[in-house]
């Protein structure tokens, strides 16, 4: 098991940072009153867990045995679209943006079916049941306009918790609706302090430095840091505070065309650059996650003049890569650009 | 008043089918005039209702099928559509409709109403919240009343010693008597415990603090010689990793520079494109940090160009 599982917080009290913020939670659930969540952060900072703690808080230890569910829905044009669904006796956790488009059926169908009937336990505390909404940020209009009504109509039987990375694509009228929870990053020292935790838990040699590091380089995602600092422990037999932390392939790769585009500022380098692009993109990592980390690899190599630019056309084609179909097109676009920049400046210099 | 009355909402399948089916057969039923003993009580008007409820998300196709059955039927079935955007409602129809606009609440009634609520819960609260709440609410009322509610659950420490609660687990009907006198168990222990401050208010609506936003703002100022981006980039990297919506960033950063006088009209007017360019991005989707990243490090640059 991975330590990240394992050693995941059950409880509120459990939680290692945010104490106010899983105090204000635990009044909430307790309160008898529990309004709808919505519930918003970088990933990494304890969303999920926090959520699982409440839901701990509210229904007691029977929310942890859950089952998955496979169901069958029907679209308005007879197309039968499969969903799974996590659920205990109390709540019932979806992913809608699982089936894409389709989301609206879903909510419609899903959640007015949880709305109309009551809690099936009698001893249950709570007399609602919980629909938890992940990626609700990912959610289309039409899913979202659905929900609206559905919040209201039913909510002596359902609240909703939605999570999402940021507000930015939700309705105004859903978050007027829901009380806004904000879970930022962890700071380097929480961070620090969770992994000291984990390693006394583990029997691990730690030592404060390189946890330090770890924390630097997960970007303030407890996730990542978890796990990279897993792998050190995992593949080297003593660690010591200067111990190279590994980072993941992805990166390295990313890092190489950076190094490339650096080094050669031909078009015959696209060519090349694009080989590795594919190969990226085929191991299922994300156009964004791509992009972003190039910029920021190339931005921090190139001169201070320049990084205004490039950043911004990187903004820009991030926005075409939502917007378009194709992300590869993007992509070499953004390089195409990065190195007309680079050179159009180098010339300008030689004059 | 249920033979008479069709309410239809988003959450319900509005497709052109049901408009063609379920909405045509409604219409269609004529209504029996009402007994004298009932109309004694109540006057029952001769027609029935359908109210169709955020009309403007029905699809183009919904609407245009809706046209003639407005039209045919408009003896015996008046329609309500209730929208946001009456732009998204296709002319024929909303040249079929008398339309009555909803005005945003103006201040005075939302403070005496949210005053009201307040009283009534028992909430107590220091001066300038209820100011604080309707500005950060920007004229929704219901949003309000929300961030009133929770800030009255949330930031006051509610000891919630429930006997009571244990002994009747199990009994349902006890339970729901029991509901009402836990509200006012509730509001005594807010009595006891402090007040409602303004900072709570900004808490839950999101507000970002507006040091951060100064620090921002100080780093985007035109400086001497050195390049304003390794401080904006590590500033923005705290404003992501504390999980700030971007969303309220913009509007912040927005509320700063269009009111600042220092600013000349020209830039102004520079810096407001950006604004709209980046908004437009974030609804569509792009990665947050890069567009925070990308705004202020071009308003830095229109604020150097002077």
């Amino acid at each position: 098991m991975l330590l990240v599982d394992k050693h995941r917080p059950r409880k509120l009290e459990a939680l290692h940072y945010h104490q106010d913020l899983s105090a204000r939670l635990k009044a909430l659930a307790n309160s008898g009153d529990f309004p709808h969540l919505l519930v918003y952060g970088p990933s990494g900072a304890g969303k999920k867990t926090r959520i699982v703690a409440t839901l701990r808080e509210l229904y007691g230890p029977g929310v942890e045995k859950i089952k998955i569910d496979s169901r069958v829905f029907m679209t308005t044009t007879n197309r039968k679209i499969e969903f799974n669904i996590v659920a205990s006796v109390y709540h019932i956790e979806i992913t809608p943006s699982d089936v894409g488009n389709h989301d609206r059926v879903i909510i419609q169908s899903l959640l007015k079916e949880i709305g109309q009937t009551q809690q099936v336990d009698i001893a249950a505390k709570q007399k609602f049941k919980v629909v938890v909404i992940n990626e609700a940020d990912h959610l289309t209009r039409d899913a979202q306009a659905a929900l609206r009504r559905t919040m209201e109509k039913y909510s002596p039987n359902l609240r909703l918790i939605l999570i999402a990375n940021s507000t930015a694509n939700i309705i105004a009228p859903i978050k007027s609706r829901t009380l806004l929870i904000r879970v930022a990053a962890p700071t380097i020292d929480e961070m620090v302090g969770v992994l000291k935790h984990v390693a006394e838990l583990e029997r691990f040699e730690f030592s404060n430095k390189l946890a330090e590091r770890v924390a630097e380089e997960s970007g303030r995602n407890l996730r990542r840091a978890l796990l990279m600092f897993e792998a050190l422990y995992a593949q080297n037999e003593v660690v010591k505070d200067n111990t190279p932390i590994p980072p993941p392939d992805y990166e390295t790769l990313v890092g190489q065309i950076a190094d490339e585009l650096l080094a050669d500022h031909s078009p015959a380098r696209i060519l090349l650059v694009r080989a590795k692009f594919y190969d990226l993109l085929t191991h299922c990592i994300p156009a964004t996650v791509i992009l972003k980390l190039l910029t920021f690899r190339l931005v921090a190599k190139i001169d201070d003049v320049l990084k205004a630019d490039v950043i911004k056309w990187a903004a820009f084609y991030e926005h075409r890569i939502h917007l378009g179909s194709k992300v590869i097109f993007h992509l070499e676009a953004f390089v195409a650009k990065f190195l007309r920049i680079l050179e159009s400046y180098l010339i300008g210099m030689e004059f | 008043m249920k033979s008479r009355v069709l309410e239809l909402n988003a959450s319900d399948e509005r497709g052109i089918s049901i408009v063609r089916e379920k909405v045509k057969n409604f219409a269609r039923i004529t209504v029996s005039t009402a007994s004298s003993t009932q109309s004694s009580h109540y006057p029952c008007p001769p027609y029935k209702i359908i109210i169709l409820d955020e009309a403007d998300s029905m699809t183009q196709d919904a609407q245009s099928a809706l046209r003639r059955t407005m039209e045919t039927y408009s003896k015996i079935t008046r329609f309500c559509l209730i929208c946001n955007y009456v732009t998204r409602i296709i002319d024929p129809l909303a040249s079929r409709c008398s339309k009555f606009r909803f005005k945003p609440l103006d201040e005075e009634n939302a403070k005496l109403r949210l005053e009201e609520i307040a009283k009534m819960e028992n909430v107590e609260y220091e001066d300038g919240v209820v100011d604080a709440l309707i500005k950060v609410s920007e004229g929704d009322l219901r949003k309000a009343i929300t961030y009133l509610q929770s800030a009255a659950r949330l930031h006051n420490p509610i000891i919630q010693p429930k006997p009571k609660r244990v002994d009747n687990e199990g009994d349902e009907e006890m339970v729901e008597g029991e509901e009402d006198d836990d509200d006012e168990d509730d509001s005594k222990l807010a009595l006891d415990s402090k007040k409602i401050t303004v900072n709570s208010i900004q808490e839950i609506a999101g507000v970002i603090p507006g040091q951060t936003i100064d620090s921002l703002l100080a780093a985007c100022e035109p400086k001497k010689g050195k390049s304003a981006y390794p401080e904006i980039s590590r500033l923005v990297q705290n404003i992501v990793a504390d999980g700030w919506s971007a969303g309220q960033v913009v509007l912040q950063l927005y509320n700063k520079l269009v009111f600042d006088d220092i600013i000349t009209a020209e830039q102004k007017s520079n810096i407001v494109l950006i604004f709209s360019e980046v908004d437009k991005r974030l609804v569509d989707g792009s990665d947050e940090h890069l567009q925070i990243l990308d705004l202020a490090l071009r308003i830095s640059e229109v604020l150097t160009k002077g």
